[in-house]
Parts: C-alpha cells; structure tokens; sequence
C-alpha cells in the first residue's frame, strides 16, 4: 500500500497553485488535509504527476462575517469548524454535523474545503451545505465565481469545481431569529460515513413551515434536497399529519443505492425515520 | 487491591495475585521490537501479484517489463519457488476420509480464489516492488467460481481440485441412536436454521515476516509473526530441507495472533524461498488489504438444529446439521475441519442430555482458507445451543434461568462425558449461574424490562453457558499425525549473582505468559519476581514445545515452569545442605535466601550459594557437582483437554425503528480453575468478549457473486471500537483441575465463546414482543428490520 | 518528476534534514529514516489510530499525510513524549490497569489519551470512549484503558496530595 511516486509542489498563493496545475498538463492534485486524498494514494486509487500542496495559501484561510454571510476559508479545518464561535452561531448546521465527521485526529487535519470539494455523498458537510444554501467560492487562472449549493453538486463525486479549479471559501447564509435547524446521522460506529444522515433547515412563521430546506445524505450520488418531502411541509403546521405526509413522499425524492450490505429499502426506512426525529425535534423548540 | 493479610502475604507468594506485567512497560514507551520493526542489512523487500479472479487458469506471466524497473532484484513465479520448496497437505489422519491439495508458495497454474499470490516481485523497498508488481502483467482464463455452500455440493457444479472427484473435505457424524423416534415422542420440539458470517482475526499488527537465508551455513533465520515458533521451525526445515538445528524462528513481540498467526501462509513461504533464491534477508509485511484477502477466514456456518424436551422442559435430545465451507483448500498443519469437528462435538455440551445426532460437511469453495480463530468452533456452537435453549424456554414457558437450572449438568455429577465424546473432569455450572444471577442483578434487569417495554423501550437481557477447551493433549492435533507438540519445555538457571533465567518455549503475545511464568518460578523457587528473567520466542534459546494455542499456555506451561521450579529448588537446598552441613529437609528458599524452614531464619543468601557453585567449586565437599540449571517438560496427561466453563449476560437496547442495538451491559461467570493473575485473566476474558461481540453485530467478510470480497478494507469490515462495546462485568468461579499440580485451565477463548450467543438471546429477547426472531450472525439493523418487518 | 527534496523538521525536539521521496508518507519517515519505531501502522488508511502522531501540537495520523508536508513542522512521537516524561502518569495508569496487552495499539492509544487529558475538566466514561472512536484495539476490549484514562482525568484534577493511588497492585 505505497502509493506511487509523483512530485511535490507547496505554492502560498491561489494563483500560483493554479499555476503550477496548469503546469502540470492537467495530471495534478491538490492536497488540502489530506484526509481523503492519502488513502486514495496509498491505494493507488489517484495517482498524479504532481501533488499541489494548497495548506500553506493563507487566502484560503479565515472565518469572517460580511455582509450577512459568514465566509468560512476552504482550510478550515474541521477542529475548527467545531470550535469556532462564528461558525456555531451563524452557521449551526456546520457546528452541529462537526462531531458526526471521522475522529479527533482526522478532524484536527481534515478541510471543509476539502470535505465540499470531494463531495463525498455519505459526507456531511456537503449536505450541511447544500442544507443551508451556502455559496462556494471557486477561483481559476481567470477569475473568481460564486455557485450556489443548489447548483454545485452534480453527480458522485462531481461538483461545479472544473478539473484545476479551487474551492476557495464557502458562504453562508447566516442564520436568521426565526429559523430552526436540525441535525442527525445513523452510522454503525461512532465516526463512521452516515448510513442516513439528514440536515434540516426552516424557516418557521407563525407556527408555520414558511421555508425548508430538507437534505438527506447517504441516499444518492450526492446530498439530496427532498423537495417534495419540502413541498409537503411548506405553509403547514410542523405537526403529526405533516411530518408523516413528509416522510410518505420521501419515497419519490430518493432513490438510493441498493447494495448487499444496506438495501435501498432500508436506506429509505432509515430516512423516514430520521426525518421523522429530526422534523419532531424542529416542532418542539418551533 | 489492599488485601486484608492472607496466604498471599508469605514472600513470595504470587500467584493469584494481580501483579503488571514488567514487559508492558517497554511497550508503553514505544519500545516494543515487531517483525515490522525489524531491519536487516541488506535486507529487500518483497510484493506480490495477485489474482482479480476467485477461479481461473493461469495462461501466461510477462515480467518483462517489470524486471527492468528500478530496485527490482527477483521475479519468481510457482515455478521458481517449487525447486526450493516441498509441497505441504493439510489433512490430519483422524478425520477420516479428509481431502485436500498439496499446496505450493504459488500456484503453478491455477488460481483459487481472489487474492491469491500469483507472482513474487522483490525489490530494494516495498514502494519499488510494489511498482514493478503493477507492471508484471498475468494472464488468465477464467473459470467459474462455486462460492456457496449449497452449489459447491450439488451434483453438476464445477469440482475445484479435479483431482480430489467432488467439493467435501471432510463429512463427518455422530449418531447416539434413535433420534427420529426421540423426536417423535417430545412433548416439545423447537427448531431453527442459523447463519454465521465469515469474519477475520483483524490483529492490529498484520502478518510479517523476516526470512535471513544464509547459503555459507544452509542457515535459516526466520524473525515471524507467530505464536507458534516451534511449528515452523519443523516446517522449514521439512519443507525447505534445511537440517531443523540450522533453523531458527524467532517471534519477539507479536502485534496481536488470535490463533491467525500459526498457519501456513503460501506469502511466509514463498519469502522463506525468496531468501534462499536470493541469499539476502526479505522481509514480506502483509499490508490491511492483503490481510483481508488472505489471512484465514473463520466461523462460516450454516446449522440446522433441534431441541427435543420433555412436558417438564428437561431436554432429551438435539439433532444437528452443520455445513461449513473453509476455501478452495485446507489450511497447514492444523487444518479446516477443526473448527467444524469442535462445532458438532461442542453443541448441548454444557447440558445433561445424552441423545444426539450431528451430521458435519466441510465444503471447498472458491473464497480464502479458513481454519482456526480464537475460541475455534464455540460461538457456533453455543449460539446454536444457546438459542434452542431460550426458544424451548418460551416454548414451555420457563424463565431462561430456570430452564438452564433444570438442565445444565449438576456440579457434583463429575467425571462424566458428554454424548459428543468429550469427557469433563469437573465443572461448577450451577454454581456459575447462580453466581451470574446475582451479579447482574437479574430479577430487577427483568422488572425494569418489563417497566420499560411499557415506554416502547425494547431492552433484552439475554443467558449463554459455555464450556471451553483448554490444555490439549496430544489427541487434538499429535494423534493425527501433525507435527505439533502438546508438551512444554523450560529450562531454568541460577545465574552467578543469583538471579533466574527461564526459558521457555510458551510464548509471549501480550497475554501475559512471561509474567505468569515469573509469578509460578517465583513463587516455587522462593525468589523475588524482580530477579527473575523469563525468555520466550526463540528457538534457538528455548527448548521446543507447542507454545501457546487452545488455551494451553497457563495451564501446560505454567505447569512445566512450576515442575522445573520445584526440580531446580531441590537442587539449590541440597547443594545449600551440603555448604551449611545441614539436613537439606530443614531448609527452604525463600525471598532469595536459603532459610531455616521451620523458623524462617536466613541462613545463607541464593547469591552466595551461585557465587561458590560458579566460582570456588573448590570448597564443595568431595563429589558434590552444583546443578543449577535444570530442564524440564511436561505434557499434559489423564484427560485428553481440561475443560473450562462459565456463563456470561447480556444486556441490549433494540431501536425498533432503526434496527440499531445499544450494547448496555454484559456480564461473565467464569470457571478456569486455579486463577495464577485475575488482572490479566479479566482482560482476557473482556478482551475475547468484545471479539465475540464484534462478530454478534459487526464482523463478516461480505462476499459477492463473483467470490470478490466486497468489504476487505478497514474501513468497511467494522471491528468492535470503543464507543460500542459495553463495561463488562467478571467473576470467576475457580474449580481446579486436579491433572495437574498447578490446577490451572485456559483462559483466552471463553470470551469469545459464549458472548456472540449472550448477544442472540438478548437481541431476540428484546424483539420478542413483536413475534420477531433473528438468528443470523452479525445481527446488523437490515437483518433486524427484516426480522421486524420493518423493511 | 523529482525523486526527492528536501525537508526540514522538528520532531522531538530536535531539527531534523532529510532527503525524502515524496510519496514517502510521515508514518514510514518516522519509522524508516528516523528509527522511530515507536509509531506503529495497522492499516495505512487512517482508520487504526497505531500512527498517531502530534504534528504541531495536534494529534495527527502519520499515515494520512506526506513527510514533505510536514517540513517546517514540529512533530513529536511517543519516544519523544516518553522521554520529556509528558505522559509518564498516563503510562503508569495504563501498566497497573493492565490497559495493554500486545502494544500495537498503544502508543497511539496513548496519543489520543495525552490529547484528551490536555483539555481543562474531567471526562465522562463516555466521553472518553468517543475520543478513542478512531483507536482500535484487538486485544483488550477497550475497558481497561478507559479505566486507566479515567483514573489520570481524575488524578490530574485532583488537589496535589490527595491522589487517588491508580489500582494498587502487586507484591
Ligand atoms: C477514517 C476516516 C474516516 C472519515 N470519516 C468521515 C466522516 O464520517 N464524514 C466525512 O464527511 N468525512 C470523513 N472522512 C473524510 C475527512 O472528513 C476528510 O478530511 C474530508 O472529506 C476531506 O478533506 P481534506 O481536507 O482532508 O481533503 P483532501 O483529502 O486533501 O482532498 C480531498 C479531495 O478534494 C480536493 N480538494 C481539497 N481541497 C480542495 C480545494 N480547496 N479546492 C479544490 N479541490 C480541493 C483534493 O484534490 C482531493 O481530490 C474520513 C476520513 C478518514 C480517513
Ligand atoms: S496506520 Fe494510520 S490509522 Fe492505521
Ligand atoms: S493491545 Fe493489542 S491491539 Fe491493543
């Protein structure tokens, strides 16, 4: 398990890492934690010419409200996301999913960068992104843009980031007075990828569902919004009637992966269940 | 512990005690010396190709290329390595009618199963041969693969071995007479099929070897990861032709065995022929994924049982039928038919019944070997008992400890045997299972049970007796004609200063051997633990014995260093009679001086005694020779195996809606007989209970269609981790055996024994309001939806 | 592609230069070029804990990143945090509790142990078992050592003087 050779480069600024991928003839990667990127390696799953070393860009880093949006730096390591004070009030879901994400030791290393760029779907991150409708900052050798999460996330491990793009922040959204949030994940081991997990943003008015957004992860080629499982709920009272409304049309928002080891069945079992939990927990302190 | 003043407060006195164990401390400030530690000069590295496909024929092997790579300095195929190496059999001559294959480093022409080594690349570093290994290019004709149980024996599918007619290895029966008509005649009868997953030992330190081939001597040095150094050093020398007293296998600290570490691995011999291809020490560490597709696989059952009980809930009869499939081969020296042997022989055992019927087929499939895992065989066994056993329980209405009271063999009903042929010198069941009720509090677990169901809280509590195999004779493996010894050696020396070297050929894994060793000599010499000095794992320095397997550690070579104690003790008194000009019955040893025995007085120090013996020879009497070095063997007699016993508990949450369990509890009962150190005695057992729950709800090599291992990495074949698995109560029951003077039994495999089957009746205790039932291994929340209903 | 650079580390204190290959992860620098064999590798993939290391300070996997990533870093093994006697109550608790049994697991146990207890307060028994969530170990069972992590939590916060003796055993 060595991975095999390559070279190794550790630009300090964004367009210099851009640069020296573009140098690469296209067969480079960038390493931010590492944290998924190593075994990859090891593997000889990935193996690039060139590995760009983006941990030492101080652009990437920083936690940061503007203008209601809290920019969080690519770097940021998942430690962080779970201790940073910031990111606990403005962007709750982050801080609540942060436990849920690996161990100690991977958390002191690993990016939420890194975690958005990879778009694993089991991860929850992306979906705690998609979940609270942040924007994701993507520099390249012309420019900068913003895309919104609803437009990121494409197919498995595939994102609006283009081969040699970097994800440079992501905004988000910051939490208002009347929203209510939710988070929670069924893995078989503590640290262990969510057989199901679920992020649960809404905005709640007069008692009334105004907004939601609903995502489930570990279902699907990416985190997935349940917009009907959402539709069912808009402009409705969080109460029995709507959640089970909710969790009967769950079945035509997932359509997740059947495998010997966790049938689809049970992955849609486990999302009603979880939905089920998390939109009761919403109801309590709504 | 502050013990009030007792027999443990003589100098001296150890065992019994809890005392740390010294070689931990190394280990602890990163000290520790591993195969994977161990760096030659000159030493290269080997990597292997291996096979995508479960079955196919090897048609061509191009290494062209990879030759030419950087640091490259062999490429050897099945070819190259059969001129150094015999080819091994694993069949043993009492299971009669067993087949299998004669074996090679690697194949010759066909591949087996997925993973196999195909070809061997041997280069400066791993990273290198690793390179070159991707660049030798095999080619196969694909052959269709039998991977389950029930195909592999149909009339019709594809034999594996051509050679050996059809896929059994072994069919093997015990019939006591009469079942059908017993069966017929029940008042009750319950029944059920049961599954269990393939799972894999998992060690934290994967297999590795270190194979220093020196042609000037025809000298092998093999620094190996095993717990049976002995075993291979009579392998090499048989397989290799190299003269036994030229070999030497080395095993310093072991990252974990488990009962993995003692077969043959076709890597570990090819790397022994490697060095001898090359005269240069090579050094093979098998990395995660290797491990997971070639170190032996365990537990793949699939049983058929039925219990047969009296209107009074006695039972009176079971009838079994268990197939097991072990891999395309059996496993060397000690076979693949162990496990299912100690399955249909250990089923109903703990039980006064004596009507049985058990029908064994071992089946050859196309997946990876399997053979021998800690607690070989019991948690199949018992799970399978176990489970009938709460069935019935419900079926005739009896509480689960009530059913086991009216069944479990009496304590004083000793010498007796049970229908499987197995002979039990004495147990203390009952006296476990009261001891279990109390400990766990059972009346009020079942009060608040019943408290909780009420709130949709679905706990389950959840009984398994056990008894355990330990101190095996000869009749396990010497019998069928396996090289493998069921006797110890030691040989214990007086130093010059006084202090106590032994040598010994149980080994060290971390379960405390030389500490017990050290407590036992300390304690029969009368010389402080501090002074005594206690070497395992190197042939070359220790006496040949069977080391540590089934359980024998404690009990056959705590016995020979406690004989060689007792031997060298006469010597040092008699030789200390002869200096003091006194009786030699007056005097005994102790704390390190010779004493008056009555009175305790000291009168001459051990050192002194060393000091004349070694130095002034000249002021012994006329004729008196000083031997203070001593051998010693001892192999274990009267009964074939000192069986061990005990009950555990366990106690589980269910999540209806999820399937997910919470482990909350579990508790074991424990009878090894003379307790020598109950600190590591406890770690033992907690330690083989968390394997044994990692197989109830996590552990299973998940196989597809196709024979490919589907989860063989870390990542995705849970093992037990911390935040699971539960504090784990222990108490221990201590019946000793009187075969030896020590008393002591096994302790290392009854964890793992009965906790899996605790697991089932607990979980199937806590379902059991929704008329749910599970009985397949690991329990994971799919299967405990299914059997809900749920999906 | 270069075969090697070079790199420049601190690890136990000491300033370290070395040509390394790139591809060379932490875990086999440590090990290899460094003698340090006190770090140990179970899985290679980040899932065992046996290679934890502190890499500025923060417990990391040696295994999961590169030796070139870490020039200009300090990193510190437990040979290291042995001989600075950092842990050395840790160590203890874990001999008497008899918190090991092959050792594999150990020094990286003892890693995440050192980690935890460096944080202010007392952990649950809980909260300790989620702390080694990445730490396996095949041999003990995990009680033990929460006991002996336990057993230092509550040392360290106990007044001086009114130490809790850790499971006095032995002769
Ligand atoms: C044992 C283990 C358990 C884990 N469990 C979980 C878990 O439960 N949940 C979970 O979510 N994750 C888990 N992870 C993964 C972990 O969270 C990773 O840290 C994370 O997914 C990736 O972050 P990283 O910074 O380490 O990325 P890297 O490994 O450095 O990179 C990952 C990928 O993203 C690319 N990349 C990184 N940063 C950027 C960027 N700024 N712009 C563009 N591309 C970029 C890299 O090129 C690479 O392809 C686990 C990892 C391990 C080893
Ligand atoms: S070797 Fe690094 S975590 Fe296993
Ligand atoms: S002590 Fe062996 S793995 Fe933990």
């Amino acid at each position: 398990m060595k991975a095999r050779a390559f070279s190794y480069a550790r630009p300090t600024t964004v367009v210099e890492a851009l640069q020296t991928f573009a140098a690469s003839g296209d067969d480079a990667s960038y390493i931010a934690g590492g944290q998924s990127l190593v075994p990859a390696l090891a593997l000889r799953l990935q193996a690039p010419q060139v590995l760009i070393d983006i941990a030492h860009i101080p652009e990437l880093r920083g936690i940061a409200l503007q203008d209601g949006w809290l920019r969080i730096g690519a770097l940021t390591r998942h430690c962080e996301t779970l201790s940073d004070p910031l990111i606990a009030r403005h962007a709750p879901l982050f801080h609540d999913a942060a436990p849920y994400v690996a161990h100690p030791a991977i958390r002191n290393k690993g990016t939420l960068g890194g975690s958005i760029a990879l778009a694993d779907p089991a991860s929850e991150f992306p979906a705690m992104a998609l979940a609270m409708g942040v924007e994701l900052e993507i520099a390249n050798l012309s420019g900068s843009r913003r895309v919104p999460a609803d437009e990121y996330f494409i197919d498995l491990f595939q994102t609006a980031i283009e081969p040699g793009e970097l994800l440079t922040a992501i905004h988000v959204p910051v939490v208002q007075p009347s929203h209510r949030w939710a988070f929670d994940e069924l893995a078989r081991r503590r640290g262990d990828y969510a057989i199901v997990g679920s992020g649960i943003l809404a905005d709640m008015r007069d008692e009334l569902v105004a907004q939601i957004r609903l995502v489930l992860f570990g279902v699907g080629n990416t985190p997935v919004r349940a917009k009907r499982a959402e539709d069912a709920l808009r402009g409705r009272q969080l109460d029995q009637s709507a959640i089970v409304a909710a969790q009967a049309a769950l079945s035509d928002d997932l359509a997740p992966p059947d495998d010997e080891h966790t049938p689809a069945a049970m992955r849609i079992h486990l999302a009603r269940v979880l939905l089920g939990r998390l939109l009761g927990r919403i109801a309590e302190v709504a | 512990m502050s013990d009030a003043l007792t027999s443990l407060d003589r100098p001296n006195s150890y065992i019994g005690r809890s005392v740390p164990r010294p070689n931990a401390k190394r280990l602890l400030a990163g000290r520790g010396r591993y195969i994977t530690d161990i760096v030659l000069p000159r030493m290269l590295h080997v990597a292997f190709v291996r096979s995508p496909h479960a079955h196919a024929r090897i048609v061509g092997i191009d290494a062209e290329d990879a030759r030419k790579m950087p640091g490259v300095r062999l490429i050897a195929t099945g070819a190259d390595l059969a001129k150094v190496c015999k080819p091994w059999v694993g069949t043993l001559d009492h299971f009669k009618g067993m087949k299998s294959t004669p074996q090679l480093p690697l194949p010759l022409d066909k591949v087996v199963y997925a993973g196999q080594a195909v070809v061997a690349v041997v280069a400066d570093t791993r990273a290198l041969a690793e390179d070159a290994a991707e660049a030798v290019l095999v080619e196969y004709e694909e052959l269709p693969a039998v991977i389950d149980i029930d195909a592999a024996r149909t009339p019709g599918t594809p034999v594996i071995s051509p050679e050996l007619g059809d896929n059994i290895c072994f069919h093997g029966k015990i019939d006591t007479g009469d079942i059908d008509t017993i069966f017929a005649g029940a008042a009750h009868v319950v029944e059920e099929e049961f599954h269990f997953g393939r799972h894999t030992a998992v060690t934290m330190e994967p297999r590795a070897i270190v194979a220093d081939f020196d042609p000037n001597e025809m000298r092998l040095t093999a620094h190996h990861a095993t717990q049976t150094p002995y075993q291979f050093q009579d392998i090499y020398a048989r397989h290799f032709g190299i003269p036994e007293a030229n070999v030497r296998v080395v095993a310093p600290d072991i990252g974990g065995s488990f009962g993995m570490k003692l077969h043959v691995y076709h890597e570990d011999m090819a790397t022994v022929g490697l060095s001898m291809l090359l005269g240069r020490p090579v050094k093979y560490v098998a990395d995660r994924i290797e491990s997971f597709v070639t170190d032996i696989h365990a537990r793949d059952h699939r049983v058929r049982a039925r219990m047969a009980l009296d209107s009074e809930g006695t039972i009176i009869a079971m009838d079994v039928d268990d197939v097991t499939a072990v891999g395309p081969f059996s496993a060397y020296p000690r076979t693949s038919v162990v496990e299912g042997n100690q399955v249909f022989r250990l089923i109903g055992t703990p039980y006064r019944f004596q009507n049985y019927r058990a029908d064994l087929q071992v089946v050859f499939q196309n997946k990876v070997q399997m053979s021998q895992y800690r607690a070989v065989g019991h948690p199949i066994a018992f799970a399978v008992t176990e489970r009938l056993v709460d069935m019935a329980a419900a079926r005739t209405g009896l509480d689960p400890v009530e059913i086991r009271s009216r069944n479990l063999i009496p304590d004083d009903a000793y010498p007796c045997a049970a229908p499987t042929g197995y002979k039990f010198e004495s147990l203390s069941h009952h006296a476990c299972l009261a001891r279990l009720r109390e400990l766990m509090d059972y009346d009020r677990l079942r009060a608040e049970q019943a408290e909780l169901r009420r709130r949709n809280i679905y706990r389950g509590i959840g009984i398994a007796s056990f008894v355990e195999i330990s101190n095996p004779g000869p009749a396990f493996y010497g019998v069928g004609g396996a090289r493998i010894s069921s006797q110890d050696g030691a040989v214990i020396t007086i130093t010059p200063s006084g202090d106590v070297r032994c040598a010994i050929s149980v080994t060290e894994l971390g379960q405390g051997t030389e500490t017990i060793v050290g407590q036992i000599v300390g304690e029969h010499l009368g010389v402080d633990r501090e002074r005594i000095k206690v070497i395992t794992g190197d042939t070359e320095n220790t006496p040949h014995g069977g080391a540590v397997w089934a359980c024998r550690g404690a009990g056959i070579g705590g016995e020979t260093a406690l004989r060689a104690a007792r031997k060298l003790k006469e010597n040092v008194i008699s030789l200390a009679g002869s200096i003091l000009q006194e009786q030699p019955d007056r005097l005994d040893v102790r704390a390190g001086w010779i004493v008056d025995a009555a009175s305790g007085r000291q009168r001459i120090e051990l050192a002194e005694i060393a000091r004349i013996a070694y130095f002034r020879s000249d002021t012994l009497p006329p004729g008196t020779q000083a031997q203070l070095t001593v051998a010693q063997h001892f192999a274990p007699q009267g009964f074939p195996f000192a069986f061990t016993n005990g009950i555990q508990a366990s106690h589980v949450e269910v999540d209806v809606e999820t399937g997910f369990v919470k482990i909350l509890k579990h508790w074991v009962v424990e009878d090894c007989g003379r307790v020598i150190n109950p600190l590591l005695v406890d770690e033992q057992m907690r330690g083989g209970v968390v394997q044994g729950l990692g197989a109830a709800f996590f552990e299973e090599c998940v196989y597809d269609d196709n024979g490919q291992l589907t989860n063989g990495s870390l990542a995705d074949y849970l093992v037990p981790m911390a935040g699971e698995m539960p504090d784990i109560e222990i108490a221990h029951v201590e019946t000793p055996t009187l075969d030896t003077e020590l008393g002591a039994k096994g302790c290392g495999e009854a964890g793992t024994a009965a906790s899996p089957a605790a697991a089932l009746n607990a979980v199937n205790d806590a379902i059991a309001p929704f008329a749910a039932s599970i009985a397949q291994l690991p329990m994971t929340p799919s299967r405990i939806l299914k059997a809900l209903g749920r999906i | 592609m270069s075969n090697s650079i070079n790199i420049n580390v601190t690890v136990n204190g000491e300033a370290v230069s070395r040509n390394v290959a790139p591809r060379e992860t932490l875990a086999d620098f440590l090990r290899g070029s460094l003698e340090l064999t006190g770090t140990h590798m179970g899985c290679e993939m980040g899932v065992c804990g046996a290679c934890l290391v502190l890499l500025d300070g923060r417990v990391v996997h040696s295994c999961l990143m590169f030796a070139a990533q870490a020039s200009g870093s300090e990193v510190e093994t437990i040979e290291g945090l042995t001989e600075r006697a950092a842990i050395a109550d840790i160590q203890e608790a874990f001999h008497q509790r008899n918190a090991l049994q092959c050792g594999f697991c150990t020094p990286g146990m003892l890693m995440t142990a050192h980690a935890l207890l460096s944080q202010p307060g007392v952990p649950t028994r809980d909260e300790i078992r989620d702390a080694l969530s990445g730490n396996y170990c095949r041999c003990t069972g995990y009680e033990s050592i929460v006991d002996a992590i336990e057993t230092v939590a509550r040392n360290r916060a106990a007044p001086a003087g009114s130490k809790n003796v850790v499971a006095e055993v032995g002769a």
